[in-house]
């Protein structure tokens, strides 16, 4: 039915793509990974930073790639703060609640750009966005090549600071043993909040990174949270070469099942892989333990 | 004589009830009909989610199952609405049956079962928008025909007291629940699952029981919702507003607590209406309010409206006592 090239034209897209949803769920699996929670508002902060992408880009014309040394930092503080000041002290420790915060906060984002910016979708339009790449027989946008060096840049930084710096020997202490850290003089309250703007930092980049090719509307968190989800249980909640895995899979699942299905049904394939593994290998490809 | 705990539903009833007596604005009714389906559908969530201790996130699987299989029984087959209502509410009592077998069998808990359960509904979402059966993207419309046997009914008032029937009884059974043993299973798989099984509650059992009850009652208020509007759509039935509104009512109303989603519901949209009167038509004001609330809600009152004023009324009776 299809010609080999326009399988293989497929897959390749959607690793690119892939890469991008496995940053995208980077955050979301460090955070589960450090302090146990499942972050809700993850797709509505998205919607928020490629907002502020666009905003940039529209205001001042800053090109798309060089909002990530503004909007990267200043993401930081915002989950920082969200961390320590909202959800940490309403949670009352209590995982349950954690999730009903953070479903409230994205609830919150997601109405909020409405309010502010209607319901219009918006893309940054550009010639870059259509440039294209002759790989061989297979043409390659451009954008997404950038976009997946950009995530790989970042897993990589990440991998440095997890394993070669101090505040990531915290984080992952933290990880394995709260009280523990907490006793050796870990401020995991702190630690916890600097978790959490790495998450949002990383949102940041993939949102500069995405939007030459997507575009974007107040609900756009919706469509991206669902993959991010997928994305972290496939490879393991809390694993992050998990979640890299996960992304890149998951980007070919949806590129495949566009191809075969057709754009409505396409995303089946995502939803259905994410319950099948939910229920029967919990625990995802990476994972420890439940 | 009156058991333990149903004089409020029934005083609480009795004041909607006689609202047609003193109000006659339809937009009141049309706010009333809206509160009193969300009422329903968050009351099966609360006999899940508040009651037993499972959060869903995607309460508008059974929603919309009740809302579709009503409407796609009666424009494809003809069938009576009545029996329709009843072929809905078993569907989805049917589906929380299932979905509950598969994920308790396989041990979720948690954020886990919420994020399935989230799963379930986008699932059906994808596939009512592109199948036939379910009219696509388009939807489908019920036929215009007011009357009893077709369960619509062309003033408002006549409907708000029909959907206040269903509350109604979805409230005198999650009363009867609560007063139960079953009920008293609930509460125990929630408080501690493992101390629960170690006591010899069949865990599995009780909570497949209570996520078909809880299916059965919000496909009730699907039902409630295609007979009212007459339309449905997939973005509608299986759409993540009525999952949230499902869940929000009973957390600020009062989780676990049997008048709590109704009186949730009521505040919320209460609320809503407020915040709308005065910023005028920003889109989603109403749904920022919701979610500041929901978030004052768990930090500092986590047990809603009705704890907050069993909380006041035991402070004061105290006072009193001393």
């Amino acid at each position: 039915m299809f010609s080999p090239t326009i399988i293989i034209e497929a897959m390749i897209n959607g690793l690119l793509t892939g890469a991008i949803y496995a940053l995208v769920a980077l955050g979301l699996t460090l955070v589960y990974g450090v302090l146990h929670i499942i972050n809700f508002a993850h797709g509505a902060t998205l919607a928020a930073a490629m907002f502020a992408v666009w905003g940039l880009n529209a205001a001042f014309g800053i090109d798309t790639y060089w909002t990530i040394p503004i909007v990267t930092p200043a993401f930081f503080v915002l989950g920082y703060v969200v961390q320590r000041f909202v959800i940490g002290p309403a949670a009352h420790g209590d995982d349950g609640n954690i999730l009903l915060i953070t479903l409230g906060i994205s609830i919150l984002i997601e109405n909020a750009l409405l309010a502010g910016f209607g319901s219009d979708t918006r893309s940054i339009p550009s010639d870059f966005s259509f440039a294209i790449v002759e790989a061989g027989p297979f043409l390659l946008s451009s954008a997404r090549l950038v976009g997946a060096a950009g995530s790989l840049v970042v897993a990589i930084l990440f991998w440095l600071l997890m394993s070669r710096t101090d505040t990531g020997k915290a984080i992952r202490a933290v990880a394995r043993e709260k009280l523990g850290a907490n006793l050796v003089g870990i401020n995991v309250g702190h630690i916890y909040a600097i978790t959490f703007g790495l998450g949002c930092a990383a949102l940041a980049v993939a949102a500069s990174l995405l939007m030459p090719t997507f575009y974007v509307n107040p609900r756009i968190g919706g469509a991206f949270v669902n993959i991010a989800f997928t994305v972290v249980v496939l490879g393991g909640m809390g694993s992050i070469p998990g979640a890299m895995a996960g992304g890149l899979i998951i980007g070919m699942v949806e590129s495949l099942s566009g191809l075969l299905l057709g754009e409505s049904l396409g995303q089946i394939g995502i939803f259905i892989i994410f319950i099948l593994v939910l229920l029967l290998r919990p625990t995802g490809l990476f994972g420890a333990k439940a | 004589m009156i058991g333990r705990g149903y004089l409020p539903i029934i005083l609480v009833t009795l004041l909607i009830a006689a609202t047609p007596l003193v109000i006659s604005s339809n937009s009141f009714f049309n706010f009333t009909v809206l509160v009193l389906i969300i009422a329903l559908a968050a009351q099966g969530w609360n006999l899940l989610g508040g009651i037993g201790g499972q959060t869903s996130f995607g309460h508008s699987m059974f929603f919309g199952i009740g809302a579709y299989t009503a409407s796609m029984l009666q424009t494809h087959l003809g069938v009576n609405a009545w029996l329709s209502l009843v072929a809905a509410i078993a569907a989805g009592a049917l589906a929380g049956l299932i979905v509950g077998f598969l994920s308790f069998r396989a041990g979720l808990r948690g954020s886990y079962f919420a994020l399935v359960t989230l799963a379930f509904a986008e699932l059906l979402r994808v596939l009512a928008n592109a199948s036939e059966l379910t009219g696509g993207a388009a939807g489908l419309l019920l036929k215009l025909d007011p009357g009893f046997a077709n369960m619509q009914f062309s003033s408002r008032p006549t409907f708000m007291l029909l959907a206040l029937a269903f509350v109604f009884a979805s409230l005198v059974i999650t009363q009867k629940i609560v007063n139960s043993r079953f009920g008293a299973h609930l509460v125990a798989v929630r408080e501690n699952e493992d101390a629960a099984k170690a006591l010899g509650v069949d865990v599995l059992t009780v909570k497949l029981k209570a996520i078909s009850l809880s299916g059965a009652m919000t496909a009730a208020a699907g039902v409630l919702y295609v007979q009212y509007f007459l339309y449905i759509d997939a973005g509608i039935a299986f759409g993540i507003w009525i999952s949230i509104e499902a869940l929000l009512a009973p957390m600020v109303g009062g989780r676990g607590m049997v008048l709590g989603p109704l009186i949730g519901a009521f505040t919320l949209h209460g609320l809503g209406e407020i915040t709308k009167s005065f910023a005028g038509r920003v889109p989603g004001i109403d749904l920022i309010v919701f979610a500041i609330v929901l978030i004052v809600v768990i930090a500092f009152a986590s047990s809603g409206i009705l704890g907050l004023l069993k909380k006041l009324a035991d402070r004061f009776s105290s006072k009193e006592g001393a």
